[in-house]
């Protein structure tokens, strides 16, 4: 028997000998998506620990990691940062034999780009990347082998210094009507050289900024005989890393998003030759958990075993398997079935769950502990765990987190999230796609999408203390004996309600979409050959139409900030100009614009200033226009562009008749006195004002004098002219 | 002992996620494991074999909770437990015996001259004592004649197998037998697992005849290897291989028949009923062989039993003896299958679009099975590697294997 030991013993030096001859495989896991789209819910808990079929999302990733292969992780945890170490510590992943993970922790981070420069940083200091890494995010399902991958990524990179990334792709047909894919994000359009693999072009098609066309660089088709474009692929975001990624994040500190930025960075600007490769999975799974939709659709592949072994009945990561019945059921031994209930099919059922009489369980996960009424529906919905649903209450496509109680007789209808200990009243119908949370919804500066909840792990703590007391006076929102907000949607996002939410889309809507390209289709048939997949949005004319406004809009906000922060700090005119000129340049803006913009973020500042009397309002605005008109100057030296000031200054006065309306004259005349407006211009515009309705002539009947002094003035000076000419 | 808690681990890692595949390397690996376990366990002086029995069996569970459906697992562990047991009883009774010891050694001596050939054999005969204490009592073992009787001769058989050590008798020496005496039954085991093979495909030239055809379903390695037996010894027949859709392993078992120099014709699973006509004999690898005789194969056996029986074709299914399980299959303890990915039978990509659930449409739902299960009454001959039996037959196996107490674990 010592020999046997002996000789077993053996054979794991070698093997460790071996081991160490080769790389260690390493991955770096981003636990935080640096997204909103899982609000309210991950104010209270990270998404990675969100589970998914009654596991946490990151089980899923790691037990995939480990089981590619994988012997190190570093887990970067942001948000919500000691939940998600308490959560490893508890389970089985700190202590297990194959797989290394370590945590790393910075709450600086407010994107990926953020996450990967720190990483570097670290990486100087301790130098714990040795070599090519696979980097995903701690929402990932998968099952694809890696192993294999990262050899074709260390060969590749042997041949070509310059192919520093491999993606992995994943044909995956997406809706022709909708233009998202089953994953509820935006169609993806790809450009690959079909020989060697490599990624030639990278293009979401945004949602809100449907481009109507793919534009490839002619000089990709000089250097690649043949590009292979395809729609029907999807990103799985599972990338196979050089450690120049890590330096090129460093060297560009302003790219934040690994798409957008660092892909299209490396696409576009050519970035010291880099070249990114791609490879596409056939027989694997991949899928990344990135809204409700997506959730909704990965949670249902589960269901399905696409994802095997990563499926409810075998125990991957410690979870306690379900037991896998007809029709695709799975059940926990000990969930207290009444006879009268009806499970149907692709429904799972957890521990200690009691499902009551006469209730109906479709296509549905219930997580453990769970307490189900008599007479229930429960329709593709997600409960978590220790839920209690009362008699009559009806569920359709929502989720439902841990905690929640519904009252007898509520209705949720499509789409609806309700977040951690929530309750809603009796007989409340909560409407179609609301979100409802025991915290109050943040103010709507950090709706962008990037700017992510960094800070939401010290805001809540914050939220939480004030929580009893908001709650009783604002209960009512969800019935008399229900708690919560209601969560407003917010501006913009009411195209991604029913595009990103856990309900299917609606009959209604999909017949509206149809509308709008059988609509299109007659349109532009005779122009554009229907190829089908290159074609145009369905709504494409309409947006493009407003887009130019919506841009004005953006750009004009985004000069009312540099002027106002210019004043404020006193920054000299040359680099204001070079700012503006900037901004001009990004939203593609005429220096017309520029002007309006300018001008009209100066007297926005001149109202805004504490004032008492038109006088001092005038006295503002004319000490502003002193000291910047070198600024308005550099706008307005065409007649047109003063012209257009002149138009935004009445613009402006109708909006705010009582305050800038009587200065109307005063103004344009000061405007006049310090050359910034030409008397041409203010001519022409009285000139083609005077055609005008009645309602908008208020401004040009009010300076009617000034314009006419003006007038006379200038035929003054041309008889000046004519007499000097005849003096000669 | 933590290096063997990490193996457990490790092997309970593999298990749960289904890298190791196949029961014969997963019974192996159980078996080897289990035999580190048993000499890392450290034995109080008194009830040692309950000591040895515990350990085992909360390795066990371990082991069959990872993956329920590889009953090879559990069938290992029962036959580990039934040999310490056996070993236990041995020694006590010897023990008390505690005399002619010196002829015995002889036959001893001449089990080791044998080699590896009868450790089935030598197991059965422990097993043959033991046979009035382990099991309950049955129309047999009273037929038997009184117990008294039966057990002497025995006792002094069983004595000679665990070796001349027990001439000291004195309890110390005892404990340690105890336990060398279970690792070499466990070897033993290891030895049974590994040459099961062999065993088996000794017996093929008695089943395979001249210029017959054969049909088998998807790949095993017995059949592999019963197959070129009878090939070595001169016999010319043909293989009708079905692929065994969706995995196509009858792809893989094909070409290593051609490599080996057989005749070989695959067709597919569904022609099977059409050339069962033409065939001799179907020969199939069993996954397990439930106790009332039942046979788990992969996907698509039943329908090529069904077939047999139509045509009145026997149908011969191959297992070594850790294929034996002791449960039944109508026993809802017993996870008789395993549904796969459906990836294996479509591509993702192409279908994606019929998977969409959020569009409302009726959706694409795929069931990929990995086991059948034929009836007993549809299996003619089961050829084990100590011989041919018939399915009613196979709870008589099943009894000089495993004792009644470890069924259930």
């Amino acid at each position: 028997m010592g020999a046997q030991k002996k000789g077993g013993g053996g054979a794991r030096v070698s093997e460790d000998a071996e081991e160490q001859s080769r790389q260690r495989l390493q991955a770096i896991l981003l636990a935080d998506s640096f997204a909103t789209k899982f609000r309210p819910v991950t104010l209270e808990r990270p998404k990675v620990l969100l589970p998914i079929v009654n596991v946490p999302m990151i089980d899923y990733t790691l037990a995939w990691l480990e089981y590619a292969g994988i012997e190190e992780v570093f887990v970067f945890c942001c948000a919500h940062s000691t939940q998600i170490i308490e959560y490893l510590e508890k389970s089985e992943w700190y202590s297990h034999p194959n797989l290394v993970v370590r945590t790393i922790e910075s709450h600086k981070s407010i994107s990926a780009g953020d996450a990967l420069r720190y990483m570097y940083e670290q990486q100087t200091e301790t130098s714990q990347i040795q070599g090519d890494f696979v980097l995903v995010s701690g929402d990932t399902v998968s099952n694809m082998p890696l192993a294999d991958l990262i050899q074709e990524h260390r060969d590749r990179k042997k041949k070509d210094e310059k192919a520093i990334m491999t993606m992995v792709i994943k044909q995956s047909k997406s809706s022709s009507l909708t233009h998202q894919s089953r994953l509820g994000t935006d169609q993806l359009f790809i450009a690959v050289d079909p020989l060697t693999k490599q990624l030639l072009h990278y293009e979401e098609d945004k949602i809100d900024h449907p481009s109507g066309s793919v534009c490839l660089d002619k000089s990709l088709l000089e250097s690649n005989p043949s590009v292979l474009v395809c729609n029907d692929m999807q990103d799985c975001y599972i990338d196979i890393c050089s450690p120049e990624v890590l330096s090129l994040f460093e060297d560009n500190f302003d790219y934040q998003h690994l798409r957008r930025h660092f892909v299209k960075g490396v696409l576009v600007d050519d970035i010291m030759g880099y070249k990114i490769f791609t490879h596409e999975i056939h027989s694997s799974y991949a899928a990344r958990i990135d809204n409700f939709r997506s959730y909704d659709t990965v949670s249902k592949d589960i269901i399905q075993r696409w994802t095997y072994p990563y499926v409810p009945d075998i125990n991957f990561s410690g979870n306690r398997p379900l037991r896998l019945g007809r029709q695709g059921i799975y059940r926990a031994c000990d969930a207290v079935l009444s006879r009268s209930a009806d499970v149907g099919a692709s429904s799972v059922i957890g521990y200690g769950t009691k499902i009551g009489d006469g209730d109906k369980i479709l296509n549905s996960v219930i997580g453990n502990g769970c307490c189900i009424g008599s007479n229930v529906v429960i329709e593709g919905s997600y409960i978590w765990n220790n839920v209690t649903i009362e008699d009559g209450c009806e569920i359709r496509n929502a989720i439902v987190c841990d905690g929640v109680k519904i009252r007898a007789g509520a209705v949720l209808q499509p789409g609806v999230v309700l977040s951690f200990n929530v309750v809603v009243g009796r007989d409340f119908v909560v409407p179609a796609y609301s979100k409802v949370s025991l915290l109050q919804q943040p103010t709507t500066e950090d709706s962008d999408d990037e700017l992510e909840y960094a800070d939401s792990s010290s805001a809540t703590a914050d939220q939480l203390s004030g929580l009893n007391l908001q709650m009783e006076s604002k209960a009512s929102e969800l019935g008399p004996d229900g708690a919560g907000y209601i969560w407003e949607v917010c501006e913009g996002a009411h195209d991604e309600e029913w595009k990103h939410s856990v309900a299917p889309i609606p009959e209604d809507k999909l017949a509206e979409i149809t509308q709008a390209i059988d609509d299109d289709d007659t349109d532009d048939e005779s122009v554009v050959p229907t190829s089908g997949e290159l074609k145009s949005d369905a709504d494409s004319i309409n947006t493009d139409m407003n887009d130019p406004n919506d841009d004005y809009d953006y750009f004009e906000k985004e000069v009312e900030g540099t002027v106002l922060r210019a004043v404020e700090e006193n920054i000299k005119v040359d680099l204001v100009t070079l700012e503006i000129n900037g901004l001009r340049l990004s939203y593609n803006m005429e220096s017309a614009d520029c002007a309006g913009a300018t001008f009209y973020s100066m007297m926005k500042l001149a109202v805004d200033t504490p004032h008492n009397s038109a006088s001092e309002l005038y006295k503002n605005a004319a000490s502003i226009i002193t000291k910047w008109k070198e600024l308005l100057g550099f706008y307005v030296k065409k007649i047109d562009e003063q012209i257009e000031v002149i138009m935004k200054f009445e613009e402006m006065c109708q909006e705010s008749p009582k305050e800038l309306g009587p200065l109307f004259t005063q103004i344009l005349h000061l405007l006049y006195d310090k050359d910034v407006l030409q008397e041409d211009a203010i001519l022409r515009w009285a000139e083609e004002k005077a055609g005008a309705d009645e309602a908008d002539k208020v401004y040009l009947k009010q300076c009617d004098t000034f314009i006419q002094w003006l007038k006379e003035a200038s035929e003054e000076e041309d008889e000046d002219d004519e007499d000097e000419e005849e003096d000669d | 002992m933590p290096d063997v808690q990490s193996m457990v681990a490790e092997f309970v890692n593999k298990l749960r996620k289904r890298k190791i595949e196949g029961s014969q390397a997963t019974a192996k690996c159980t078996v080897e494991l289990l035999r580190s376990v048993i000499s890392h366990q450290r034995v109080p002086h008194a009830n040692q074999a309950a000591a040895l029995i515990d350990a085992v069996k909360a390795v066990g569970q371990q082991l069959v909770a990872a993956n329920p459906v590889e009953l090879a697992v559990g069938n290992v562990v029962r036959r580990v437990l039934h040999i310490i047991r056996e070993e236990d009883l041995s020694l006590t009774t010897a023990a008390m015996a505690g005399l002619d010891l010196l002829d015995a050694s002889d036959d001893d001596d001449i089990d080791n001259c044998k080699g590896i050939g009868y450790p089935a054999m030598s197991a059965a005969v422990v097993a043959a004592a033991a046979r009035s204490t382990l099991r309950p009592p049955s129309l047999q073992t009273l037929l038997e004649g009184t117990p008294e009787s039966a057990t002497v001769p025995y006792t002094s058989s069983s004595g000679a197998d665990s070796e001349s050590k027990s001439k000291s008798a004195d309890k110390s020496s005892l404990t340690r037998k105890l336990k060398h005496d279970v690792i070499e039954g466990v070897n033993q085991l290891i030895h049974e697992i590994s040459g099961c093979h062999e065993q088996i495909a000794e017996q093929a030239i008695e089943h395979i005849h001249q210029n017959e055809v054969i049909l088998t379903l998807g790949s095993s390695r017995t059949v592999l290897e019963f197959l070129c037996a009878a090939k070595e010894k001169k016999r010319s027949f043909r293989v009708f291989v079905a692929e065994g859709a969706p995995r196509y392993q009858g792809h893989l078992l094909a070409k290593e028949l051609v490599a080996r120099g057989l005749q070989t014709t695959v067709i597919t699973d569904s022609a099977v009923f059409a050339m069962i006509s033409r065939v001799n004999m179907v020969i199939i690898g069993a996954h397990a062989v439930m106790a009332n005789g039942g046979v788990i194969g992969p996907v698509g056996v039943n329908m090529a039993a069904l077939a047999a029986k139509k045509h009145a074709v026997p149908f011969v299914v191959l297992a070594g003896s850790h294929k034996l399980c002791p449960l039944y299959p109508h026993n809802p303890e017993v996870l008789l299958n395993e549904l796969r990915s459906p990836s294996e039978l479509l591509d993702f990509g192409e279908f994606s679009d019929c998977l969409d659930f959020g569009a409302g449409s009726g959706s694409l739902q795929v069931v990929n099975p990995t086991f059948d299960y034929v009836p007993p009454n549809l299996v003619s001959l089961f050829i084990t590697d100590t011989g041919g039996h018939n399915p009613s037959y196979m709870y008589r196996l099943i009894a000089d294997y495993y004792s009644a107490d470890d069924l259930v674990m």
